[in-house]
Protein backbone atom coordinates (compact mmCIF):
# COMPACT_ATOMS: atom_id res chain seq x y z
CA UNK A 1 0.00 0.00 0.00
CA UNK A 2 2.69 2.59 1.05
CA UNK A 3 4.54 1.59 -2.14
CA UNK A 4 1.23 2.53 -4.46
CA UNK A 5 0.71 5.57 -2.70
CA UNK A 6 4.55 6.57 -3.34
CA UNK A 7 3.64 5.89 -7.14
CA UNK A 8 0.78 8.34 -6.79
CA UNK A 9 2.76 10.55 -5.53
CA UNK A 10 5.34 10.72 -8.31
CA UNK A 11 2.47 10.60 -10.67
CA UNK A 12 1.20 13.73 -9.07
CA UNK A 13 4.60 15.46 -8.71
CA UNK A 14 5.14 15.58 -12.57
CA UNK A 15 1.29 14.95 -14.34
CA UNK A 16 2.69 16.16 -17.54
CA UNK A 17 5.16 12.62 -17.96
CA UNK A 18 2.03 10.73 -17.32
CA UNK A 19 0.15 12.41 -19.20
CA UNK A 20 2.22 11.18 -22.38
CA UNK A 21 2.95 8.09 -21.22
CA UNK A 22 -0.66 7.39 -20.79
CA UNK A 23 -1.30 8.54 -24.28
CA UNK A 24 1.16 6.75 -26.50
CA UNK A 25 0.06 3.81 -24.65
CA UNK A 26 -3.07 3.98 -25.59
CA UNK A 27 -2.67 4.91 -29.18
CA UNK A 28 -0.38 2.72 -29.54
CA UNK A 29 -2.74 -0.07 -28.04
CA UNK A 30 -5.42 1.45 -30.13
CA UNK A 31 -4.15 1.20 -33.53
CA UNK A 32 -2.63 -2.30 -32.81
CA UNK A 33 -6.29 -3.46 -31.57
CA UNK A 34 -7.40 -2.52 -34.68
CA UNK A 35 -5.15 -4.82 -36.66
CA UNK A 36 -6.48 -7.41 -34.13
CA UNK A 37 -10.01 -6.75 -35.06
CA UNK A 38 -8.81 -6.67 -38.71
CA UNK A 39 -6.50 -9.72 -39.13
CA UNK A 40 -9.21 -11.94 -37.10
CA UNK A 41 -12.16 -10.58 -39.12
CA UNK A 42 -10.68 -11.11 -42.30
CA UNK A 43 -9.42 -14.86 -40.77
CA UNK A 44 -13.42 -15.28 -40.60
CA UNK A 45 -14.16 -14.00 -44.28
CA UNK A 46 -11.37 -16.35 -44.84
CA UNK A 47 -12.69 -19.29 -43.32
CA UNK A 48 -16.36 -18.50 -44.58
CA UNK A 49 -15.06 -18.51 -48.36
CA UNK A 50 -12.95 -21.83 -47.78
CA UNK A 51 -15.95 -23.89 -45.54
CA UNK A 52 -18.21 -23.10 -49.43
CA UNK A 53 -18.15 -25.24 -52.15
CA UNK A 54 -15.27 -23.88 -54.50
CA UNK A 55 -16.67 -25.31 -57.44
CA UNK A 56 -20.06 -24.93 -58.66
CA UNK A 57 -20.71 -26.92 -62.09
CA UNK A 58 -23.66 -26.01 -64.07
CA UNK A 59 -25.53 -28.72 -66.40
CA UNK A 60 -27.53 -28.31 -69.92
CA UNK A 61 -31.12 -28.34 -69.69
CA UNK A 62 -30.90 -31.82 -71.97
CA UNK A 63 -28.34 -33.78 -69.18
CA UNK A 64 -30.07 -36.87 -67.72
CA UNK A 65 -30.14 -37.90 -64.82
CA UNK A 66 -27.82 -41.04 -65.21
CA UNK A 67 -25.25 -38.83 -66.70
CA UNK A 68 -25.45 -36.41 -63.81
CA UNK A 69 -24.85 -39.72 -61.21
CA UNK A 70 -21.88 -40.86 -63.81
CA UNK A 71 -20.16 -37.44 -63.72
CA UNK A 72 -21.09 -37.19 -59.80
CA UNK A 73 -19.54 -40.87 -59.31
CA UNK A 74 -16.53 -39.64 -61.82
CA UNK A 75 -15.69 -36.79 -59.56
CA UNK A 76 -15.90 -39.19 -56.04
CA UNK A 77 -13.79 -41.97 -57.19
CA UNK A 78 -11.18 -38.86 -57.93
CA UNK A 79 -10.39 -38.72 -53.81
CA UNK A 80 -9.56 -35.54 -54.40
CA UNK A 81 -12.77 -33.67 -53.08
CA UNK A 82 -14.46 -33.54 -49.58
CA UNK A 83 -18.27 -32.91 -50.60
CA UNK A 84 -19.57 -33.46 -54.34
CA UNK A 85 -23.23 -32.36 -54.15
CA UNK A 86 -26.44 -32.55 -56.59
CA UNK A 87 -27.91 -29.05 -56.35
CA UNK A 88 -31.69 -29.88 -58.85
CA UNK A 89 -33.22 -26.90 -60.79
CA UNK A 90 -36.00 -26.91 -57.59
CA UNK A 91 -32.76 -26.80 -54.70
CA UNK A 92 -31.45 -23.84 -56.94
CA UNK A 93 -35.05 -22.30 -56.62
CA UNK A 94 -35.03 -22.41 -52.55
CA UNK A 95 -31.68 -20.95 -52.50
CA UNK A 96 -32.31 -18.47 -54.96
CA UNK A 97 -35.52 -17.21 -52.57
CA UNK A 98 -33.90 -17.51 -49.85
CA UNK A 99 -31.26 -14.89 -50.96
CA UNK A 100 -33.86 -12.55 -52.39
CA UNK A 101 -36.40 -12.91 -49.91
CA UNK A 102 -36.22 -8.73 -49.23
CA UNK A 103 -37.46 -8.42 -53.24
CA UNK A 104 -40.25 -9.43 -54.31
CA UNK A 105 -39.92 -8.66 -57.54
CA UNK A 106 -37.23 -10.88 -57.96
CA UNK A 107 -38.49 -13.68 -57.12
CA UNK A 108 -41.71 -13.11 -59.45
CA UNK A 109 -39.14 -13.01 -62.29
CA UNK A 110 -37.57 -16.91 -61.34
CA UNK A 111 -38.83 -19.91 -61.89
CA UNK A 112 -37.25 -23.44 -61.39
CA UNK A 113 -36.96 -24.01 -64.77
CA UNK A 114 -34.81 -21.18 -65.70
CA UNK A 115 -32.44 -22.06 -63.19
CA UNK A 116 -29.87 -24.86 -63.90
CA UNK A 117 -28.92 -28.04 -62.09
CA UNK A 118 -25.56 -28.25 -60.50
CA UNK A 119 -22.77 -30.03 -58.37
CA UNK A 120 -21.36 -28.09 -55.92
CA UNK A 121 -17.72 -29.54 -54.84
CA UNK A 122 -15.36 -28.60 -52.48
CA UNK A 123 -11.48 -30.41 -52.25
CA UNK A 124 -9.53 -31.00 -49.78
CA UNK A 125 -6.65 -28.95 -51.05
CA UNK A 126 -7.14 -25.75 -53.63
CA UNK A 127 -4.52 -26.87 -55.52
CA UNK A 128 -6.80 -29.77 -56.75
CA UNK A 129 -9.94 -27.30 -57.87
CA UNK A 130 -8.24 -27.07 -61.44
CA UNK A 131 -7.97 -30.91 -61.77
CA UNK A 132 -11.26 -31.01 -60.88
CA UNK A 133 -12.36 -27.77 -63.26
CA UNK A 134 -10.59 -30.35 -65.90
CA UNK A 135 -12.62 -33.21 -65.74
CA UNK A 136 -15.67 -31.11 -65.68
CA UNK A 137 -15.09 -28.88 -68.73
CA UNK A 138 -14.97 -31.88 -71.19
CA UNK A 139 -18.11 -33.19 -70.35
CA UNK A 140 -20.58 -32.78 -72.90
CA UNK A 141 -23.20 -32.27 -70.35
CA UNK A 142 -21.91 -28.71 -68.69
CA UNK A 143 -23.15 -26.06 -69.67
CA UNK A 144 -20.62 -23.73 -67.60
CA UNK A 145 -17.71 -23.75 -64.43
CA UNK A 146 -17.25 -21.52 -61.48
CA UNK A 147 -14.52 -21.66 -58.78
CA UNK A 148 -13.66 -19.09 -55.68
CA UNK A 149 -10.16 -20.12 -56.41
CA UNK A 150 -9.34 -16.66 -56.76
CA UNK A 151 -11.34 -15.11 -54.24
CA UNK A 152 -10.12 -17.74 -51.78
CA UNK A 153 -6.21 -16.59 -53.29
CA UNK A 154 -6.79 -12.79 -53.35
CA UNK A 155 -7.94 -12.97 -49.44
CA UNK A 156 -5.32 -14.77 -48.14
CA UNK A 157 -2.49 -12.59 -49.85
CA UNK A 158 -4.06 -9.83 -48.63
CA UNK A 159 -4.24 -11.08 -44.99
CA UNK A 160 -1.26 -12.09 -45.03
CA UNK A 161 -0.10 -8.41 -46.45
CA UNK A 162 -2.38 -7.13 -43.38
CA UNK A 163 -0.82 -9.57 -41.13
CA UNK A 164 2.76 -8.71 -41.48
CA UNK A 165 2.41 -5.20 -41.68
CA UNK A 166 0.22 -4.81 -38.93
CA UNK A 167 2.83 -7.37 -37.13
CA UNK A 168 5.39 -5.21 -37.98
CA UNK A 169 3.32 -1.28 -36.90
CA UNK A 170 2.82 -3.17 -33.68
CA UNK A 171 5.85 -3.98 -33.00
CA UNK A 172 7.26 -0.73 -33.85
CA UNK A 173 4.75 0.84 -31.65
CA UNK A 174 5.46 -1.51 -28.90
CA UNK A 175 9.16 -0.37 -28.86
CA UNK A 176 8.09 2.92 -28.89
CA UNK A 177 5.96 2.45 -26.08
CA UNK A 178 8.70 0.29 -24.10
CA UNK A 179 11.00 3.70 -24.68
CA UNK A 180 8.91 6.17 -23.40
CA UNK A 181 8.18 4.08 -20.33
CA UNK A 182 11.66 3.98 -19.86
CA UNK A 183 12.34 7.59 -20.48
CA UNK A 184 9.67 8.46 -18.21
CA UNK A 185 10.30 6.34 -15.05
CA UNK A 186 13.97 7.41 -16.03
CA UNK A 187 13.26 10.89 -15.32
CA UNK A 188 11.60 9.98 -12.68
CA UNK A 189 15.03 8.08 -11.13
CA UNK A 190 16.74 11.61 -12.08
CA UNK A 191 14.86 13.84 -10.07
CA UNK A 192 14.72 11.03 -6.89
CA UNK A 193 17.56 9.90 -7.42
CA UNK A 194 18.94 11.92 -3.99
CA UNK A 195 15.90 10.56 -1.93
CA UNK A 196 16.51 6.81 -3.44
CA UNK A 197 20.30 6.91 -2.09
CA UNK A 198 19.23 8.00 1.26
CA UNK A 199 16.31 5.11 1.36
CA UNK A 200 19.17 2.49 0.68
CA UNK A 201 21.34 4.30 2.93
CA UNK A 202 18.69 3.60 5.86
CA UNK A 203 18.07 -0.04 4.77
CA UNK A 204 15.42 0.06 1.92
CA UNK A 205 15.71 -3.04 0.14
CA UNK A 206 15.93 -2.99 -3.71
CA UNK A 207 12.41 -4.09 -3.97
CA UNK A 208 10.99 -1.58 -1.66
CA UNK A 209 12.73 1.22 -3.85
CA UNK A 210 11.75 -0.85 -7.49
CA UNK A 211 8.32 -1.17 -6.82
CA UNK A 212 7.10 2.50 -6.71
CA UNK A 213 8.44 2.44 -10.57
CA UNK A 214 7.50 -1.29 -11.60
CA UNK A 215 3.91 0.05 -10.67
CA UNK A 216 4.42 3.10 -12.46
CA UNK A 217 5.03 1.03 -15.33
CA UNK A 218 2.39 -1.05 -15.42
CA UNK A 219 -0.26 1.61 -14.68
CA UNK A 220 0.54 3.90 -17.92
CA UNK A 221 0.40 -0.19 -19.71
CA UNK A 222 -2.77 -1.04 -18.06
CA UNK A 223 -4.53 2.74 -18.38
CA UNK A 224 -3.78 3.01 -22.38
CA UNK A 225 -5.05 -0.32 -22.80
CA UNK A 226 -8.19 0.01 -20.99
CA UNK A 227 -8.63 3.31 -22.82
CA UNK A 228 -7.47 2.12 -25.63
CA UNK A 229 -9.76 -0.88 -25.74
CA UNK A 230 -13.20 0.68 -24.41
CA UNK A 231 -12.84 3.35 -27.38
CA UNK A 232 -12.47 0.24 -30.03
CA UNK A 233 -15.80 -1.03 -28.45
CA UNK A 234 -17.56 2.17 -28.44
CA UNK A 235 -16.23 2.61 -32.32
CA UNK A 236 -17.31 -0.91 -33.49
CA UNK A 237 -20.52 -1.26 -32.00
CA UNK A 238 -21.32 2.57 -33.17
CA UNK A 239 -20.33 1.49 -36.87
CA UNK A 240 -21.53 -2.14 -36.94
CA UNK A 241 -25.11 -1.25 -38.71
CA UNK A 242 -23.13 0.50 -41.57
CA UNK A 243 -20.43 -2.30 -42.26
CA UNK A 244 -22.82 -5.30 -41.52
CA UNK A 245 -24.34 -5.06 -44.63
CA UNK A 246 -20.71 -5.55 -46.48
CA UNK A 247 -20.13 -9.03 -44.92
CA UNK A 248 -23.65 -9.95 -45.79
CA UNK A 249 -24.41 -14.27 -45.48
CA UNK A 250 -20.73 -13.95 -43.55
CA UNK A 251 -20.85 -14.60 -40.02
CA UNK A 252 -19.00 -11.40 -38.55
CA UNK A 253 -21.38 -9.54 -37.34
CA UNK A 254 -22.45 -8.98 -34.30
CA UNK A 255 -19.81 -9.86 -32.95
CA UNK A 256 -19.67 -11.44 -30.03
CA UNK A 257 -19.40 -9.41 -26.05
CA UNK A 258 -16.48 -12.23 -25.65
CA UNK A 259 -14.60 -10.93 -28.79
CA UNK A 260 -14.18 -7.12 -26.79
CA UNK A 261 -13.57 -8.47 -23.19
CA UNK A 262 -10.58 -10.68 -24.84
CA UNK A 263 -9.58 -7.49 -26.30
CA UNK A 264 -9.64 -5.55 -22.95
CA UNK A 265 -8.35 -8.21 -20.87
CA UNK A 266 -5.32 -9.17 -23.80
CA UNK A 267 -4.88 -5.58 -24.35
CA UNK A 268 -4.22 -5.00 -20.52
CA UNK A 269 -2.23 -7.71 -20.22
CA UNK A 270 0.35 -6.32 -22.53
CA UNK A 271 0.28 -3.16 -21.61
CA UNK A 272 1.09 -4.27 -17.78
CA UNK A 273 3.79 -6.22 -19.26
CA UNK A 274 5.10 -3.30 -21.27
CA UNK A 275 5.16 -1.37 -18.42
CA UNK A 276 7.29 -3.82 -16.38
CA UNK A 277 9.54 -4.24 -19.06
CA UNK A 278 10.32 -0.25 -19.65
CA UNK A 279 10.19 0.38 -16.13
CA UNK A 280 12.98 -2.56 -15.56
CA UNK A 281 14.76 -1.32 -18.17
CA UNK A 282 14.80 2.08 -16.72
CA UNK A 283 16.03 0.68 -13.31
CA UNK A 284 18.87 -1.53 -14.78
CA UNK A 285 20.06 1.34 -16.65
CA UNK A 286 19.84 4.04 -14.05
CA UNK A 287 20.34 2.08 -10.81
CA UNK A 288 21.71 -0.95 -11.85
CA UNK A 289 18.90 -3.11 -9.85
CA UNK B 1 29.92 -6.48 18.04
CA UNK B 2 32.04 -4.47 15.64
CA UNK B 3 35.45 -6.32 14.62
CA UNK B 4 38.25 -4.76 11.71
CA UNK B 5 40.91 -7.20 11.22
CA UNK B 6 44.35 -5.84 9.17
CA UNK B 7 41.68 -3.52 7.46
CA UNK B 8 42.88 -1.31 4.53
CA UNK B 9 41.31 0.92 2.13
CA UNK B 10 42.34 2.32 -1.05
CA UNK B 11 40.85 4.41 -3.39
CA UNK B 12 40.27 4.33 -7.07
CA UNK B 13 42.92 7.36 -7.41
CA UNK B 14 45.96 5.65 -5.56
CA UNK B 15 45.56 7.68 -1.72
CA UNK B 16 45.24 5.23 1.39
CA UNK B 17 41.90 5.44 3.39
CA UNK B 18 43.04 2.78 5.99
CA UNK B 19 46.25 1.26 6.34
CA UNK B 20 46.17 -2.86 8.06
CA UNK B 21 43.59 -1.69 10.78
CA UNK B 22 42.97 -3.66 13.66
CA UNK B 23 40.22 -2.92 16.34
CA UNK B 24 37.27 -4.25 18.64
CA UNK B 25 34.22 -2.19 19.47
CA UNK B 26 31.97 -4.52 21.68
CA UNK B 27 28.05 -3.98 22.50
CA UNK B 28 26.78 -0.95 23.91
CA UNK B 29 29.75 0.90 23.93
CA UNK B 30 30.33 4.57 23.22
CA UNK B 31 33.48 5.55 20.95
CA UNK B 32 34.71 8.46 19.78
CA UNK B 33 36.71 8.51 16.26
CA UNK B 34 39.19 11.40 16.26
CA UNK B 35 41.85 12.63 14.02
CA UNK B 36 42.15 15.45 10.98
CA UNK B 37 40.23 15.64 7.58
CA UNK B 38 41.77 13.07 5.98
CA UNK B 39 42.60 10.60 8.70
CA UNK B 40 39.86 7.81 8.08
CA UNK B 41 37.05 8.65 10.63
CA UNK B 42 34.39 8.57 8.16
CA UNK B 43 36.03 5.74 6.25
CA UNK B 44 35.53 3.42 8.82
CA UNK B 45 31.70 4.45 9.47
CA UNK B 46 31.36 4.05 5.70
CA UNK B 47 33.19 0.60 5.67
CA UNK B 48 30.83 -0.35 8.83
CA UNK B 49 27.71 1.18 6.71
CA UNK B 50 28.86 -0.86 3.54
CA UNK B 51 28.61 2.74 1.73
CA UNK B 52 32.55 1.84 1.05
CA UNK B 53 33.98 -1.71 -0.08
CA UNK B 54 37.80 -2.31 1.38
CA UNK B 55 40.39 -3.37 -0.52
CA UNK B 56 41.79 -6.13 2.25
CA UNK B 57 41.18 -8.06 5.54
CA UNK B 58 38.13 -8.59 7.48
CA UNK B 59 35.41 -6.82 9.22
CA UNK B 60 32.64 -8.25 11.40
CA UNK B 61 29.33 -5.93 12.35
CA UNK B 62 27.18 -8.16 14.45
CA UNK B 63 26.19 -11.29 12.47
CA UNK B 64 27.43 -9.98 9.39
CA UNK B 65 30.82 -11.17 7.50
CA UNK B 66 31.46 -7.95 5.22
CA UNK B 67 33.86 -9.26 3.20
CA UNK B 68 31.12 -12.10 2.08
CA UNK B 69 27.90 -10.07 2.01
CA UNK B 70 25.89 -10.17 -1.13
CA UNK B 71 24.84 -6.68 -2.46
CA UNK B 72 21.03 -8.43 -2.03
CA UNK B 73 22.03 -8.57 2.08
CA UNK B 74 23.54 -4.96 2.58
CA UNK B 75 19.53 -3.74 3.04
CA UNK B 76 19.56 -6.38 6.22
CA UNK B 77 23.15 -5.03 7.22
CA UNK B 78 22.06 -0.92 7.20
CA UNK B 79 18.57 -2.11 9.37
CA UNK B 80 20.32 -2.81 12.03
CA UNK B 81 22.75 0.92 11.58
CA UNK B 82 21.72 3.74 12.18
CA UNK B 83 23.38 6.55 10.51
CA UNK B 84 23.77 10.13 11.18
CA UNK B 85 25.39 12.06 7.97
CA UNK B 86 27.69 14.86 8.59
CA UNK B 87 25.52 16.43 5.53
CA UNK B 88 22.30 15.24 7.34
CA UNK B 89 20.48 13.41 4.16
CA UNK B 90 17.43 14.93 5.20
CA UNK B 91 14.48 15.14 2.17
CA UNK B 92 13.88 19.02 1.71
CA UNK B 93 10.51 18.42 0.26
CA UNK B 94 9.36 15.93 3.49
CA UNK B 95 8.55 17.18 6.97
CA UNK B 96 10.74 15.98 9.93
CA UNK B 97 7.86 13.67 10.98
CA UNK B 98 7.68 12.38 7.10
CA UNK B 99 11.75 12.63 7.37
CA UNK B 100 11.85 10.23 10.36
CA UNK B 101 9.34 7.60 9.16
CA UNK B 102 10.78 6.79 6.18
CA UNK B 103 13.27 4.68 8.53
CA UNK B 104 10.38 2.85 9.50
CA UNK B 105 8.35 2.27 5.68
CA UNK B 106 11.64 1.24 4.70
CA UNK B 107 11.16 -2.05 6.34
CA UNK B 108 7.76 -2.36 5.99
CA UNK B 109 6.16 -1.22 9.48
CA UNK B 110 1.91 -0.56 9.33
CA UNK B 111 1.63 2.98 9.46
CA UNK B 112 -0.38 2.80 12.53
CA UNK B 113 2.98 2.11 14.06
CA UNK B 114 4.80 4.46 11.91
CA UNK B 115 2.67 7.77 13.15
CA UNK B 116 3.00 6.36 17.01
CA UNK B 117 6.75 5.51 17.26
CA UNK B 118 7.73 9.17 15.23
CA UNK B 119 6.40 10.94 17.68
CA UNK B 120 7.85 9.23 20.36
CA UNK B 121 10.99 9.43 19.16
CA UNK B 122 10.21 12.81 18.31
CA UNK B 123 10.03 13.37 21.69
CA UNK B 124 12.87 12.20 22.69
CA UNK B 125 14.75 14.02 20.82
CA UNK B 126 13.20 17.16 21.70
CA UNK B 127 11.60 18.39 18.64
CA UNK B 128 8.04 16.89 18.89
CA UNK B 129 7.07 19.89 18.13
CA UNK B 130 8.77 20.32 14.88
CA UNK B 131 6.61 17.59 12.96
CA UNK B 132 5.26 19.49 10.54
CA UNK B 133 7.95 21.69 9.92
CA UNK B 134 10.32 21.07 6.59
CA UNK B 135 14.04 21.43 7.14
CA UNK B 136 14.38 24.50 5.62
CA UNK B 137 12.25 26.19 8.62
CA UNK B 138 14.18 24.17 11.19
CA UNK B 139 17.94 25.62 13.16
CA UNK B 140 21.35 23.66 12.70
CA UNK B 141 20.42 21.46 16.14
CA UNK B 142 16.77 20.79 14.62
CA UNK B 143 17.78 19.53 11.71
CA UNK B 144 20.59 17.19 13.64
CA UNK B 145 17.99 16.05 15.64
CA UNK B 146 15.74 15.10 12.52
CA UNK B 147 18.93 13.06 11.56
CA UNK B 148 19.11 11.55 14.83
CA UNK B 149 15.49 10.34 15.40
CA UNK B 150 15.50 9.35 11.87
CA UNK B 151 18.80 7.07 12.24
CA UNK B 152 17.78 5.37 16.22
CA UNK B 153 13.92 5.09 15.24
CA UNK B 154 13.88 1.59 14.28
CA UNK B 155 15.92 0.93 17.47
CA UNK B 156 19.32 -0.21 15.93
CA UNK B 157 21.93 -2.28 17.96
CA UNK B 158 24.92 0.93 16.24
CA UNK B 159 24.47 3.88 15.47
CA UNK B 160 26.99 6.71 13.58
CA UNK B 161 27.36 9.65 13.85
CA UNK B 162 30.15 11.28 11.03
CA UNK B 163 30.36 14.86 12.25
CA UNK B 164 27.69 15.53 14.18
CA UNK B 165 28.25 18.50 15.83
CA UNK B 166 29.95 19.90 12.75
CA UNK B 167 27.98 23.00 12.11
CA UNK B 168 26.56 23.51 15.53
CA UNK B 169 27.54 25.61 18.42
CA UNK B 170 29.12 24.52 21.46
CA UNK B 171 26.08 24.65 23.26
CA UNK B 172 24.17 22.84 20.77
CA UNK B 173 26.83 20.39 20.43
CA UNK B 174 26.81 19.56 24.35
CA UNK B 175 23.18 18.78 23.85
CA UNK B 176 23.73 16.85 20.72
CA UNK B 177 26.33 14.80 22.12
CA UNK B 178 24.33 14.30 25.50
CA UNK B 179 21.73 13.24 23.16
CA UNK B 180 23.70 10.44 22.01
CA UNK B 181 25.19 9.64 25.40
CA UNK B 182 21.45 9.43 25.97
CA UNK B 183 20.59 6.99 23.54
CA UNK B 184 23.82 4.40 24.49
CA UNK B 185 22.74 4.57 27.98
CA UNK B 186 18.76 4.25 27.66
CA UNK B 187 18.59 2.24 24.58
CA UNK B 188 21.69 0.29 24.98
CA UNK B 189 22.63 1.46 21.71
CA UNK B 190 26.84 0.84 20.54
CA UNK B 191 27.53 4.48 19.13
CA UNK B 192 30.43 5.66 17.18
CA UNK B 193 31.12 9.30 16.69
CA UNK B 194 33.67 10.64 14.28
CA UNK B 195 34.39 14.32 15.34
CA UNK B 196 37.39 16.85 15.42
CA UNK B 197 35.40 18.93 18.18
CA UNK B 198 38.35 18.73 20.83
CA UNK B 199 36.03 20.53 23.97
CA UNK B 200 33.34 17.75 23.28
CA UNK B 201 35.90 15.04 22.88
CA UNK B 202 37.90 15.66 26.18
CA UNK B 203 35.04 16.77 28.12
CA UNK B 204 33.04 12.89 27.89
CA UNK B 205 35.55 11.02 28.72
CA UNK B 206 34.87 8.35 26.50
CA UNK B 207 36.74 5.95 24.67
CA UNK B 208 38.57 7.58 22.08
CA UNK B 209 40.35 6.26 18.55
CA UNK B 210 42.59 8.60 17.35
CA UNK B 211 43.65 7.93 13.90
CA UNK B 212 46.07 9.50 11.84
CA UNK B 213 46.69 8.95 7.72
CA UNK B 214 44.23 5.91 8.01
CA UNK B 215 46.59 4.44 11.31
CA UNK B 216 45.45 4.09 14.58
CA UNK B 217 47.71 6.27 16.56
CA UNK B 218 46.32 5.57 19.84
CA UNK B 219 42.91 3.55 21.39
CA UNK B 220 42.30 4.82 25.05
CA UNK B 221 39.51 3.99 27.18
CA UNK B 222 38.53 7.92 28.61
CA UNK B 223 40.50 9.48 26.40
CA UNK B 224 41.42 12.67 25.30
CA UNK B 225 41.93 14.53 22.08
CA UNK B 226 45.52 12.94 21.69
CA UNK B 227 46.98 14.63 25.10
CA UNK B 228 46.31 11.94 27.69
Amino acid sequence: MAKIKTTARYIRRSPYQALAAFVVMAATFFISGLFVLVAVGSNEVIKYFEARPQISAFFKDTAQNDQILALQKTITDTNLTSEVKFISKEDALKIYQDQNKNDPLLLELVTANILPASLDISTYNATDLEKISEILVKEEIIDEVVYQKDVVEKLTNWTRILRFGGVALVAFLTTVSVLIVFMVIGMRIAIRREEIKIMRLIGASNWYIKAPFIFEGILYGVVGALISSLVITMLVLYFSPEIAPFFTGIPIFPIPISVFLLLIGGQSLAGALIGTIGAQISLRRYLRI
Amino acid sequence: MIIFDQVSKKFPDGSIGLEEITLEIPDKDFVFLIGKSGAGKSTILKLINKELNFSSGEIKVNNFNLSKLKRSKVSKLRRDIGMVFQDFKLLNDRTVAENVAIALQVIGEKDSKIRQQVMETLDMVGIADKAKHFPSQLSGGEVQRTSIARAIIAKPSILLADEPTGDLDPGNSDLIIDLLENINKELGTTVIVATHDVPIVDKRQRRVIHLEKGKILSDKNKGKYGKD
